[in-house]
């Protein structure tokens, strides 16, 4: 099995919170891969991508710059829908 | 075994079963469990998290209905954290490492994440530490929920254990098997208190953590008299105190016969015996115990006990109802004593740094002219229906006696202008419960009718404890020297000044202290009802002379040990059996 990981920054204005956090983890939930979601920084943290108590305690601010890494077979699919949500704002902003 | 020290506030020994009830405002107590119980525990927790899911779904149905899907967002957070793999697992390993009660690990799990919210430097995601909150609770009540219904239809006698009894919760108990009260907060006026004596059952408050050391189903004594309640009694304590009921039960019958002889000693002297009430209805059963009127009439509860102020006709109602009850008998009304642990009208605790050092009691009714002339015209109005007499509480300063005496009598003018009759020389007098006062208590004397020793904030003042601190209350006692020198005092200065002195704190109704009293010229003791024939039997069974003894021997120890040991050997040579 193989990894696929890709990097990403958080753009919307109020950063990953409560709601982009749920976003993020039900679509996470929808793969059989495991995700986790990888910070940087002075307070670099590896979290489990499926679960919102670790996604939103990552207080990842508009700016951070975030690893998403998935393992398993739909790890691709996984990895490229989840950069795209962050990409995309969560749909937040135009 | 354990053995917890309160307040005592509801009299009698009783021997049951315990039911936990949590509070409303969700205190969690920690119960360990049994080995063999954690996955019933863990298998509540899960019973408790989809139960807190179903209730979310109807609230996000309803919120969606009305104020649309955006909004409704909101609960999708709450949703996807109680179902937040990461976080039940973590509840439940606190559950199975440490065996924690269900809510006691929910709590744990809760609370440090929140803990790592607050350290949040981005203000938006900090704030949502209110959202953790907000689900903590929720999962909470649907645990602590289910415990509530069992209350309703007992089959068998339980005692209460809670944090504090909420009127919807004691409204909701199977009155019939509810045979005791014991609550971690509270005071003597709470609303477990009125509960209890009303009900007859025995209660005490102000425990500290007690529902973390009970679980429920352990046996538990609640010693109402004494003020302390035993978990999980040993034999030895159980059979000591099974004793113990049967000989109160045996002494009540004998003291019952006590009622109508008068409180004298064998040489003939008389002392007055009243009694401390809270209700007019408490007149009744006090008088039928022997009392001889009421010697403190605490108006608080008709600030406590409503939504709004009380009226003036409220005040009045409720005076001419207790005066006329007394027939003829003294009624000493005590004005407001609100502030520090009590609290008017569903308003809470005024942040103050220091409350029992703060703006209570008379210093507030200064504070709240209106409010204090309300009370003083009702009080004044009553007393054309009997004995009444005007007490002011908490009193530190001459100018503060001086200042109420002045708007009491501005309020005496007033009702004169109007026409409105009462009695112009009714007695007034002042509560000696701040060292201040008892130190000047020659001085206070020219200027009151009489004293009125409040000896639970006597000592709290004197010896610097509050009791309700569960781990300084042991050091709270009447028995310390440097209290009963200030007690020697205040009587001996009320005694040559010719105004009377009575005592109205706790230690006035404890037998172990009717002796010493006694022999220190104490000639009215105010106690709660049921404290009056115990009391009265001391009295009539030794002499002024063997109380002046005593009283001298007391004085001249030097620790609060000696003084209990000696009081308690010679209290026993009267009353056996209760010690």
């Amino acid at each position: 099995m193989t990894a696929v990981t890709r990097e990403v920054t958080i753009a919307n204005t109020l950063g990953l919170h409560a709601r982009p956090a749920m976003q993020f983890v039900d679509l996470a939930n929808q793969f059989k891969s495991s995700v986790t979601v990888h910070k940087d920084g002075p307070a670099a943290v590896t979290v489990d991508g499926k679960s919102v108590m670790h996604m939103i305690t990552l207080e990842a601010i508009q700016g951070t710059p975030l690893r998403i890494e998935a393992e398993g077979d739909d790890a691709e699919h996984a990895v490229e829908q989840l950069a795209k949500l962050v990409e995309d704002k969560f749909g937040e902003e135009e | 075994m354990e053995i917890i020290k309160g307040i005592g506030v509801s009299p009698g020994v009783v021997i049951c079963p315990a039911v936990v009830l949590d509070a409303e405002d969700l205190v969690i107590p920690r119960r360990g469990i049994e080995a063999s119980a954690v996955d019933a525990e863990v298998a509540r927790l899960h019973d408790g998290l989809a139960k807190a899911q179903a209730d979310l779904e109807v609230l996000r149905n309803d919120l969606a209905a009305s104020h649309g899907k955006d909004i409704a967002s909101i609960f999708d957070f709450h949703a996807g954290l109680l179902k937040d793999k990461a976080l039940i697992g973590q509840i439940v390993a606190e559950i199975k490492s440490h065996r924690s009660n269900a809510e006691f690990a929910v709590s744990v799990a809760m609370r440090k994440l929140a803990g790592t919210f607050l350290q949040m430097k981005d203000s938006y995601l900090a704030d949502r530490v209110k959202d953790i909150h907000d689900i903590e609770k929720r999962v909470l009540r649907t645990l602590i929920g289910g415990k509530h219904e069992g209350l309703t239809r007992l089959d068998h006698n339980v005692v209460v254990i809670a944090h504090d009894l909420l009127p919807s919760q004691t409204a909701a108990l199977d009155k019939k098997h509810v045979k005791g009260f014991a609550c971690d907060v509270g005071g003597r006026t709470s609303h477990t208190a009125i509960v209890a004596r009303a009900m007859g059952i025995p209660a005490v408050v102000g425990l500290g953590n007690l529902t973390g050391a009970v679980s429920g189903g352990d046996l538990v004594i609640i010693d109402g008299t004494r003020g302390v309640v035993i978990v999980n009694p040993d034999p030895d304590q159980l059979r000591e105190h099974e004793e113990y009921v049967r000989q109160h039960i045996k002494l009540e019958a004998e003291l019952a016969g006590l009622a109508d002889l008068p409180a004298q000693t064998t040489d003939g002297h008389a002392v007055s015996l009243m009694a401390n009430i809270e209700f007019p209805a408490e007149v009744d059963d006090a008088l039928a115990k022997g009392a001889a009127g009421v010697g403190l009439y605490r108006t608080e509860f008709l600030y406590m006990a409503s939504e709004t102020e009380p009226t003036e006709e409220d005040h009045y109602v409720a005076y001419v109802d207790a005066a006329r009850r007394c027939k003829g008998r003294p009624l000493v009304i005590r004005t407001l004593d609100l502030g520090a642990d009590k609290y008017a009208y569903g308003k809470g605790p005024v942040k103050e740094a220091n409350p029992f050092l703060g703006d209570r009691s008379i210093r507030m009714c200064l504070h709240n002219l209106p409010m204090f002339k309300n009370q003083l015209r009702a009080i004044l109005r009553a007393s054309t229906e009997g004995d009444v007499r005007i007490m002011f509480p908490m009193i530190t300063t001459i100018m503060e006696l001086r200042q109420a005496r002045m708007v009491l009598n501005d309020v005496m003018e007033e009702l004169e202008d109007e026409g409105i009759p009462f009695r112009k020389d009714l007695p007034i007098g002042m509560m000696v419960e701040v060292p201040s006062a008892a130190l000047m208590a020659n001085n206070f004397a020219r200027e009151v009718n009489f004293f009125s020793i409040g000896t639970n904030d006597l000592i709290q003042y004197t010896l610097a404890v509050d009791r309700t601190n569960e781990k300084v209350a042991g050091l709270f006692t009447p028995a310390h020297p440097a209290v009963l020198a200030l007690i020697r005092d205040v009587i001996r200065a009320a005694n040559r000044n010719g105004i009377s002195v009575s005592v109205c704190g706790e230690m006035a109704g404890e037998p172990l202290y009717t002796l010493l009293l006694l022999g220190l010229g104490l000639n009215i003791f105010s106690m709660n009802g049921p404290d009056v024939p115990e009391v009265k039997k001391i009295i009539r069974s030794t002499t002024t002379e063997h109380a002046r003894q005593v009283a001298r021997k007391v004085l001249s120890f030097d620790s609060e040990r000696q003084v209990m040991h000696y009081l308690r050997e010679e209290t026993r040579k009267i009353i056996p059996e209760a010690f």
